[in-house]
């Protein structure tokens, strides 16, 4: 079946079955590699992604329920890859292996939509859903409250 | 090199190809394409041309780096990048002596190739062993520059020096770029002249110990950065396996692939012929998409008949490894020194307790996966391993094929953790492919990853102490068994005990310690039954994953029996003298710097001050895995208990380590805390166990590792040395478990012998 949506701002047709997960949809159909497999049961969180703005585990959202909407992976969220959230990756060193990265960037983008300015116990309910295996947790909580800083920093300047 | 890489070099002839120790070779410079390339001789190789042996590649290219004429400076990484900064570590060794500036570095990962020599990525070994033949491949290059450009400046060199890839002589500089274009660096330099080179003060050094941006993490920030999973070749199909109820033995009588038929993309089933018996029993389900190999397995029934371990549980296996410590004709007395029966039998007293740890999966974030085709007669296997010389003889195997008609793609690992020492994985990828003659990209599930995982052997182990009239430690035995990674995977490493039996280094690590504790007895046993139920995996530490545990518990009982506190009790022990003194220049200080570590993280962690209610802390300290490279780690755990439910919270974890030289300050920092949270997820978050033949707990709806919620307050204290580099990626990793259960004691007075701790073993504990 065709399905119609929006990638990172462009209109894509998709020819897969209905139950094709979003994320092998954009994965081996598209070519986009930046959203990653983990678990295919939702509880990783290493293929997040948004949906119309929210963030969604595409492992186990089949593509026929996104017809039609939004969709923004790791590879879109800024074009330059200069979102605050990576710079503040790469300011705290967050990264080990990587692998579950572009899942957590995704999770704490929709987060910081939710809560611009969290508390410790915020990032964790949130991000709690989001498995690191190499365990970079200080550092992905240390990242996203720069990040929440330094974009607040950027509306008043703005 | 260290004691079990050269084990590696001495005896895996089949893995191996005339690879010498980097100690007895020269040294080349000599151009190739536009640069020059940088790297050690082969041994036995004229040195008369260096340009014609570098650009025949006839250099031993373990370490070697080329100089392009825009000041392009490219290091070549034989090393797994698997979260550790591996490369960006390794770089700045050479960088520092070169004298290099850092923004013109970047780093090659090289695909498997037989002048590459041995690629293996783990048992923290990497810095250490690469420290000095790196050090010495950046003074060389350094000195080459400094004369060249001495040359062209039209000065004596000895006005010159060298810093941030430029050649000075007062006002006057000339950059290594123009150096490379405009002169000619060509050397040879013998083994002895690279001994005499000289390698800069610690004082000096410019990157090493200082703060960097480790080069791979930008693209794992954006999605570009490439792992096997995102491997890709035009007209592959993909595969999921149909993994067998047990891990060797099984047989498939028959497919039944009728309901799958109807599913959009599906091709067919192999079964695959395996005359490695890798992957005994396999099917693999073809298909034009994963989601359609995916969708048809689940359709698709087998009928196998399973292999004889199909009813063994993880008491079964404990119960033998029970059974085996019992025997004391079995295993391999790895230390035996002093009478130590007579001690036992003389003692005022003794103390001797049993410690279990269950299984536990690598759980690495990216499924196993391989891609494999053949093209133009070379078989392409593209897949993230960390030990690509393990496998290569056995795909050859598999693929009736030379060694030298494989090449194994290097790519980013989604985690290794040591699941990818054990390249097992790439085997049924090969097979199918060279089955259907095109390109396969096989993907496990998460489901099959962890029933195929090579999981983290449960283990038995007893621990006995004899202690005088006056209360001195004057005897002490330690007996450990679990399944054997290296018996398995890798016996050509197995060196001999005391009493001629082999045994798996890597799976007693960790209890060789360097307390004085008399006539000592340490006694490894290979668990069968394990071994043959599943493939033991090497996971982050190994051996001192469960050695450590039950070491480090009894020494806290110890304590307790002695009337002593923990930390003073272990002190009184850990005395730099005889054996334990510690020797140049690996174990400089020996004990004492154990000792140090003890006493430093006593101070941060506040130990000793009064707590409130069930409210506990407990210390655990490790040399880490081979006497032959200490890295001296101490924690003290603080834990709050709920008594009404059993539950352990983690509130506070104190670390001191000692590694010697930090070539990577932040990444090393980086390794602790990971290190540390795995230790902890071990003993009290994750954990499964062997049911009918396999792991019981498949996925995160029943294996729970440690979450961001569950990360307690960490404090890390990085001792400043100038010792010997030596291994960071696993130590701390071994002293977070016995530290918790030592605080559990100290906070509700009960004991906990077995890891992971539940909630339910909790209350256990305080209804026994």
């Amino acid at each position: 079946m065709t399905t119609k949506f929006t990638l990172n701002g462009q209109p894509v047709t998709v020819d897969v079955a209905d139950d094709t997960p979003l994320l092998w949809t954009i994965r081996d159909e598209i070519g986009l590699t930046g959203t990653k497999f983990g678990c295919g049961i939702g509880m990783c969180g290493a293929c997040t992604v948004h949906v119309n703005g929210r963030a969604t585990r595409s492992c186990i959202t089949p593509v026929s329920a996104i017809s039609g909407a939004n969709i923004t992976t790791i590879e879109g969220l800024d074009p330059e890859g200069n979102h605050p959230l990576q710079k503040a990756w790469i300011k705290t060193q967050t990264p080990q292996c990587g692998y579950c990265q572009s899942g957590q960037i995704m999770q704490a983008a929709a987060m910081l939509k939710d809560f611009p300015d969290p508390d410790d116990e915020q990032i964790d309910s949130v991000m709690s859903g989001n498995l690191c295996r190499c365990m970079a947790y200080v550092r992905i909580r240390e990242a996203i409250k720069i990040a929440a800083s330094d974009m607040k920093e950027g509306a008043s300047n703005g | 090199m260290g004691k079990f890489s050269k084990y590696i070099e001495a005896q895996g002839s089949d893995i191996v190809d005339d690879t010498p120790t980097l100690s007895r070779r020269g040294f080349l410079i000599g151009a190739a394409g536009a640069g020059f390339t940088l790297a050690f001789a082969r041994s036995g190789l004229a040195m008369a041309t260096p340009s014609e042996a570098v650009s025949t590649g006839a250099f031993e290219p373990t370490i070697w780096y080329q100089i392009y004429p825009d000041g392009h400076i490219v290091i070549n990484i034989a090393e797994a990048e698997m979260g550790q900064h591996v490369g960006t570590a390794l770089a700045r060794i050479v960088a520092d002596e070169l004298e290099a500036d850092w923004a013109q570095v970047t780093l090659n990962h090289v695909d498997t190739d037989p002048k590459w020599g041995v690629m293996v990525t783990g048992g923290s070994w990497s810095v250490w062993q690469n420290f000095t033949p790196m050090s010495h491949a950046g003074a060389a290059g350094r000195i080459a520059l400094i004369e060249e450009g001495a040359k062209l400046l039209g000065v004596p060199k000895s006005q010159c020096q060298a810093r941030n890839s430029r050649v000075m002589a007062g006002d006057r500089s000339i950059s290594y770029g123009e150096i490379v274009s405009k002169g000619d660096i060509s050397r040879s330099y013998s083994e002895d002249e690279l001994k005499k080179m000289p390698v800069k003060e610690p004082s000096q050094r410019r990157l090493i110990g200082k703060q960097a941006h480790a080069l791979d993490i930008p693209d794992k920030t954006n999605g570009t950065s490439t792992y096997g999973l995102d491997a890709h070749v035009d007209g592959m199909v993909y595969a999921r396996p149909l993994v067998p109820p047990t891990r060797y033995g099984s047989k498939i009588n028959s497919i039944d692939d009728s309901d799958a038929k109807s599913v959009e993309g599906y091709i067919k089933t192999l079964t695959l012929d395996d005359p490695t018996g890798t992957v005994p029993g396999w099917g693999m389900v073809i298909a034009t998409s994963f989601h359609a190999a995916n969708t048809a397995a689940k359709k698709i029934k087998v009928d196998w008949t399973p292999g004889k371990t199909a009813n063994v549980s993880e008491q079964d296996v404990l119960d033998h490894g029970h059974d085996l410590i019992k025997d004391s004709s079995k295993g391999a007395l790895v230390v035996d020194e002093g009478n130590v029966s007579d001690v036992f039998a003389n003692a005022a007293s003794t103390l001797e307790q049993d410690y279990v740890t269950h299984s536990v999966l690598h759980f690495q974030l990216e499924p196993v996966n391989a891609l494999a085709f053949q093209k133009d007669g070379i078989w392409e296997i593209h897949t993230g391993n960390q030990w690509q010389s393990l496998i290569m003889p056995t795909l050859a195997k598999a693929l009736g094929v030379d060694k030298d008609k494989i090449i194994m793609r290097t790519y980013m690992l989604g985690g290794g953790f040591g699941r990818r020492l054990n390249g097992d994985y790439a085997v049924p990828a090969a097979l199918a492919s060279k089955m259907l003659g095109k390109p396969v990209k096989m993907v496990l599930t998460r489901e099959d990853d962890s029933l195929f995982d090579s999981l983290r052997s449960p283990s038995n182990q007893k621990l006995r102490m004899a202690f005088d009239d006056n209360g001195q430690v004057i005897g002490m035995e330690h007996h450990a068994t679990a399944g054997w990674p290296t018996q398995v995977m890798a016996p050509f490493f197995l060196p001999k005990a005391t009493n001629g039996e082999k045994y798996d280094p890597f799976s007693i690590q960790g209890a060789n310690h360097w307390y004085s504790v008399g006539a000592q007895r340490l006694r490894a046993i290979s668990n069968d039954l394990a071994n043959d139920t599943f493939r033991p995996g090497w996971l982050r530490s190994v051996g001192s994953g469960w050695v450590n545990w039950a070491l480090e518990s009894f020494m806290d009982e110890a304590a307790r029996k002695a009337g002593q506190d923990p930390i003073e009790f272990r002190l009184g022990l850990l005395k730099a003298e005889g054996k334990n003194a510690g020797s140049a220049p690996n174990s400089v200080g020996g004990a004492s710097r154990q000792a140090h570590v003890l006493k430093r993280v006593r101070e941060l962690s506040g130990w000793g001050q009064s707590l409130p209610d069930n409210v506990g802390m407990g210390v655990a300290t490790s040399y880490g895995q081979e006497r032959d490279m200490p890295t001296w780690s101490a924690c003290v755990a603080r834990v709050k208990v709920d008594k009404s439910n059993g539950r352990v919270t983690l509130e506070r974890l104190s670390l001191v380590v000692d590694a010697g030289t930090i070539v990577h300050p932040d990444g090393a920092l980086a390794q602790i805390q990971g290190s540390a949270l795995w230790g902890a997820s071990m003993a009290i978050h994750e954990g499964t166990e062997l049911e009918n033949g396999r792991v019981r707990d498949t996925n995160l709806n029943h294996y729970t590792p440690l979450r961001m919620r569950d990360v307690p307050q960490m404090d890390i204290e990085v001792v400043d040395s100038t010792e010997t580099a030596v291994g960071l990626g696993e130590p701390a990793t071994t002293v977070v478990g016995p530290a918790i259960a030592n605080a559990i004691e100290d906070a509700i007075g009960v004991r906990v012998r077995a890891i992971p701790i539940r909630p339910q073993d909790v209350l256990d504990a305080l209804k026994a």
